[in-house]
């Protein structure tokens, strides 16, 4: 037998971030009740170092290694390093609130670094398997953490409904993979690309096409769920407002960018081919999540909720970047689309994390902030943090001068290009009828007399960090030129590969 | 003084002035926020002067450009610069704030710090719409500038406040959007943002007559025309003092100014074609509105919907397509910018004593205000636009424009000085003249020396404007005549 020793270097920060883990897992366990904090520092650290190590490996070139399973681009890295900030102001923000009800116990933190390492694993997959193995860390994971809060009924209702519905489009799209499979005899992401291309200059009978749409809509419908679109949304606001907030932080943050990572691979990377046939569904998925999200969270009253049917509406959004890539077999378009798309991910990722960073501070022991009324009169209570919350609020409605404006203007700007007018325009309709329940918390801040006028208690950590990422959200509205050539250049160099 | 960068300076002094305000914190601060509200005003102000005698009357170019790069990957540049038809609005925005500041130095005494910065945060992002040469600049501030009014209107305003604050936003919001595909159409036709560029760029009828919708629908409004005018009476009475003068004096003139910079050149034929409709419209607004406003219990209301009469005359200045009209509609601009600014100020005046806005409340103000009847009384005639007011001007040449156009839109617009006339002048009359109309109004006070400066600048103006109007119609000639210009040249 011949044994080849695989390339392990461009793996290095999963590699890192699995040791670690396994590491803090042990140590965990014969630790003492009182260095639990230990825990906590120490998968800051692992993160820390992992974002580190991607920076200093980070290049332009296009390395596959672990037979085929593995591909280490530039566009994993800048997801990756995304995703570890990501997590780390989550597990920051999420301190204080987990810590007031008893649940930040090391498994917490270890959950997150698990999942962590889901996602890592998925922005890097070249290969059926290695999505797949991720995406499940990533999922079980979540689940766990969904239902950390054991004794709160809710928690183990969303918990248990996130876990059916999750494995369910596991399954989807396991099934939609072994059927890509059947149809061209490749698990290898470059490999399934490479005879759909041959297949379609040489078509071999009408079965084996047959089964590669049937495949794909397998595993769009697996993708939708992933991203929380219409009409595989249910789970969006019944997972958010159920989980306890510091774990909604995370759901609703880093996962969007693994998704948005899991449709380029999968979509862009392997079916490009058929992307006549997936853009029509996400057009169909983009629209209706649109039309859904916003207006069924304009019938919110409790602000999770109504951010889980806003996050609905701006997947559909990213959607809409993602579609506009290939018109009538012409590609010109498709770089400037999925930058946009992987802009719009970005952004949505740092709005999310502020919004929900502000429900987690404005909480105390014994008090959910999760109500709209909850923020009436804050500008009473604290202008500052009443200002921050306008700014998330005003950007995620897409008024300027905040990054969500040039989120939308860039996915706008895509479909214009691709001759999509008539969805641009519904686009901006449907921000139109967003924008009022923006505005109503605004409403509620600005214009309501205060009903609970207890004082903000939080950390210093937190408001800082919550403060720097609001300001985020209106500088990178000013000067949002360095974010799009980012993404801009990460696709570039991965699709050169 | 050539080499400053005066338009950066008249955006960004105020807007960081604001944010300077704002950091003075709560109400303890009040006096400081206030001072230092009114300092950064007039430093505002003052930099804006030098537009006006720095100007060069003789060209239609740009003037005062600033060009830098801001974000390559949608081609948007930081374009700057004024000419005859922008040059005096940035004046006239940033005289009016200081105007606002000193109106509610005592008046507001809840939340003093925002209330200033967000005036000053709003200026310095109209003096920016006024500006822009870039589509998405323009576009950026113009929805910017919703989110200051917003707060203004939604925080310091009336009791039906929230829903005039959401009906304002959301109308606006609802018009610009659909204007923001149509600038990014625009830009995927030429490449770039730039709207001296887009004045050149050919365009087919039905693309023409699209666009020609989408930027009526925002600028439309906007200005407000009829029928899309209802949020404006809503906005007025609920808005505070402050924010009624900024609206009807600036925010009004953003929609006619879009006409100006983007309707009539980038789609000079859609805008021939639907001309008649645009005048049809017009006098909609100037007529039938005006009988409107005759029947107004509340002054506040009565004077938003004589604003609407007023800004349908400007748009239907525009669209008879004669310099005589164009300069007539500007001059009535920044001619209303006074008086609807005066007459809303006057208003607040009375409300800040006797806490209402109804006309049946009042009566025989004149026996306990002598001082104030006398300045209402001439803001009154100029609104009414009785000639060597400012009022006047501006619709004598839309008049005479109208005459070269058709003599029966010309007849029917002439109506306004009946119209104007009765609906202004018998609501003075119910307010100030007669006996005196109950204890509360035995009991009023004159206005004091703050109210009496305010006042009597915008009167001065409003005489200056209505006896010797050149200085403010020269510099326009060149920008108007190369818009029509525009307007004549076709692009099909």
């Amino acid at each position: 037998m011949n044994f080849v020793v695989p390339d392990f270097a461009p793996a290095a920060t999963e590699l890192f971030v699995a040791g670690m883990s396994l590491v803090i897992l042990l140590l965990t366990v014969f630790m003492r009740e009182s260095a639990r904090h230990l825990g906590y520092v120490m998968t800051q650290l692992t993160l820390i170092v992992a974002t580190l190590i991607t920076i200093f490996t980070m290049d332009g070139q296009v390395r596959v290694t672990l037979s085929d399973m593995y591909v280490d681009d530039l566009m994993g890295d800048v997801l990756k390093v995304l995703i570890c900030f990501s997590v780390i102001t989550a597990l920051i923000y999420g301190r204080g609130y987990a810590a007031d009800r008893g649940f930040d116990k090391p498994e917490y933190h270890l959950l997150a670094l698990f999942s962590t390492l889901g996602m890592m694993v998925m922005v890097t997959a070249n290969h059926f398997l290695s999505l797949y193995i991720g995406l499940e860390m990533l999922s079980l994971s979540l689940y766990a953490l969904v239902a950390l809060d054991r004794d709160s009924a809710r928690s183990t209702e969303a918990a248990m409904k996130y876990f059916i519905l999750g494995a369910l489009a596991s399954g989807l799209l396991l099934y939609g993979m072994s059927m890509v499979y059947g149809a061209t005899g490749n698990l290898s992401l470059s490999g399934v690309a490479q005879a759909i291309y041959n297949q379609a200059a040489v078509y071999d009978g009408v079965s084996s096409k047959t089964v590669l749409m049937f495949g794909l809509v397998f595993i769009v419908a697996g993708l939708a769920f992933k991203l929380g679109v219409v009409p595989f949304h249910m789970w969006v606001p019944d997972v958010y407002h159920g989980a306890p907030t510091s774990v909604t932080l995370m759901i609703g943050t880093a996962p969007k960018l693994a998704a948005f990572a899991m449709a380029m691979r999968l979509l862009v990377g392997g079916l490009f081919d058929l992307a006549e046939h997936w853009q029509t569904m996400l057009m169909l998925m983009a629209v209706g999540s649109l039309v859904l999200g916003n207006i069924a969270a304009i019938a919110q009253t409790n602000l999770k909720r109504m951010l889980a049917y806003s996050g609905i509406s701006h997947m559909g959004f990213l959607l809409l970047g993602l579609l506009s890539g290939v018109v009538d077999g012409d590609h010109f378009n498709a770089l400037n689309a999925y930058t946009s798309s992987m802009f719009y991910a970005i952004a949505y990722v740092v709005m999310s994390l502020a919004s929900f960073g502000m429900i987690v501070l404005l909480s105390r022991a014994g008090f959910e902030a999760e109500n709209i009324d909850d923020l009436k009169g804050l500008n009473k209570r604290s202008s500052w943090f009443a200002a921050m919350m306008m700014i998330i609020m005003f950007s995620m409605a897409g008024i300027p001068f905040f990054i969500g404006f040039f989120a939308k203007l860039s996915v706008l700007q895509s479909l214009v290009a691709a001759d999509m007018v008539w969805l641009a325009v519904l686009a901006v309709m449907m921000s139109l009828i967003g924008a009022f329940y923006y505005l109503r918390v605004v409403k509620v801040m600005y214009f309501d007399e205060p009903v609970d006028t207890a004082p903000i208690h939080a950390a210093a950590d937190i408001r800082v960090l919550l403060s720097a990422n609001c300001l985020a959200i209106a500088f990178l509205g000013l000067l949002p030129q360095q974010l799009i050539d980012l993404c801009q250049l990460a696709l570039v160099a991965s699709f050169q590969g | 003084m050539t080499g400053m960068p005066l338009l950066s300076l008249a955006i960004w002094v105020p807007i960081i002035g604001g944010l300077l305000v704002l950091a003075t914190g709560s109400d303890r601060n009040a006096p400081m926020a206030r001072s230092l509200a009114l300092v950064t005003a007039v430093i505002g102000f003052f930099v804006t002067i030098p537009l006006y005698t720095g100007f060069d009357n003789t060209t239609s170019a740009m003037q005062f450009v600033e060009l830098a790069r801001w974000i390559p990957a949608f081609n948007v540049h930081y374009y700057l610069g004024v000419d005859g038809l922008s040059m005096l609005f940035v004046i006239l925005n940033s005289f009016i704030t200081v105007i606002v500041v000193v109106a509610g130095w005592e008046v507001i005494k809840t939340k003093v710090a925002q209330y200033m910065a967000a005036f000053l945060i709003m200026s310095g992002l109209l003096n920016g719409i006024f500006s822009a040469l870039d589509g998405l600049l323009f576009y950026v501030f113009f929805e910017a500038s919703l989110i200051p009014l917003y707060l203004i209107i939604g925080v310091w305003g009336g009791a039906n406040r929230v829903y005039a604050a959401f009906k304002f936003f959301l109308y606006t919001l609802a018009g610009s959007l659909l204007m923001l595909v149509a600038l990014i159409y625009l830009f995927m036709q030429s490449g770039s943002f730039n709207i001296l560029d887009w004045h050149e760029l050919p365009i087919g009828m039905s693309a023409q007559t699209l666009l020609f919708w989408a930027f009526l629908i925002a600028f439309a409004v906007k200005v407000p025309m009829w029928p899309v005018h209802t949020w404006l009476p809503d906005a007025h009475v609920e808005a505070p003092t402050g924010g009624s003068v900024v609206l009807a004096a600036i925010a009004l003139k953003l929609g006619a100014y879009g006409f100006l910079r983007f309707t009539l050149p980038i789609v000079p034929d859609a805008s021939q074609a639907m001309a008649p409709m645009m005048i049809v419209l017009s006098l909609i607004a100037v007529v039938y509105i005006g009988f409107v406003a005759l029947v107004q219990a509340d002054m506040k209301k009565l004077v938003a919907y004589s604003s609407i009469a007023h800004m349908g005359f400007v748009t239907l200045g525009f669209f008879i397509f004669n310099p005589l009209g164009v300069e007539g509609a500007l001059v009535q601009m920044i001619s209303h910018g006074f008086v609807s600014g005066a007459m809303f100020l006057c208003i607040g005046v009375l409300y800040d004593r006797m806490h209402s806005r109804q006309i049946a409340d009042y009566g025989g103000v004149v026996n306990t205000m002598p001082k104030f009847a006398a300045f209402f009384m001439l803001f009154a005639m100029a609104n009414a636009g009785l000639p060597g007011t400012s009022g006047f001007v501006g619709e004598f040449m839309v008049a005479l424009g109208a005459v070269q156009y058709n003599f029966w839109v010309a007849f029917a617009a002439a109506t306004t000085l009946i119209l104007g006339a009765a609906y202004t002048l018998w609501m003075y009359k119910r307010v100030v003249f007669g006996a005196i109309g109950n204890e509360e109004v035995a009991k009023l006070e004159d206005i004091n020396g703050r109210e009496f400066a305010f006042l009597a600048i915008l009167a001065i103006c409003t005489l200056i404007m209505g006896i010797y109007p050149l200085p403010i119609t020269e510099v326009m000639h060149a920008s108007v005549n190369d818009l029509l210009q525009h307007v004549a040249t076709s692009k099909l």
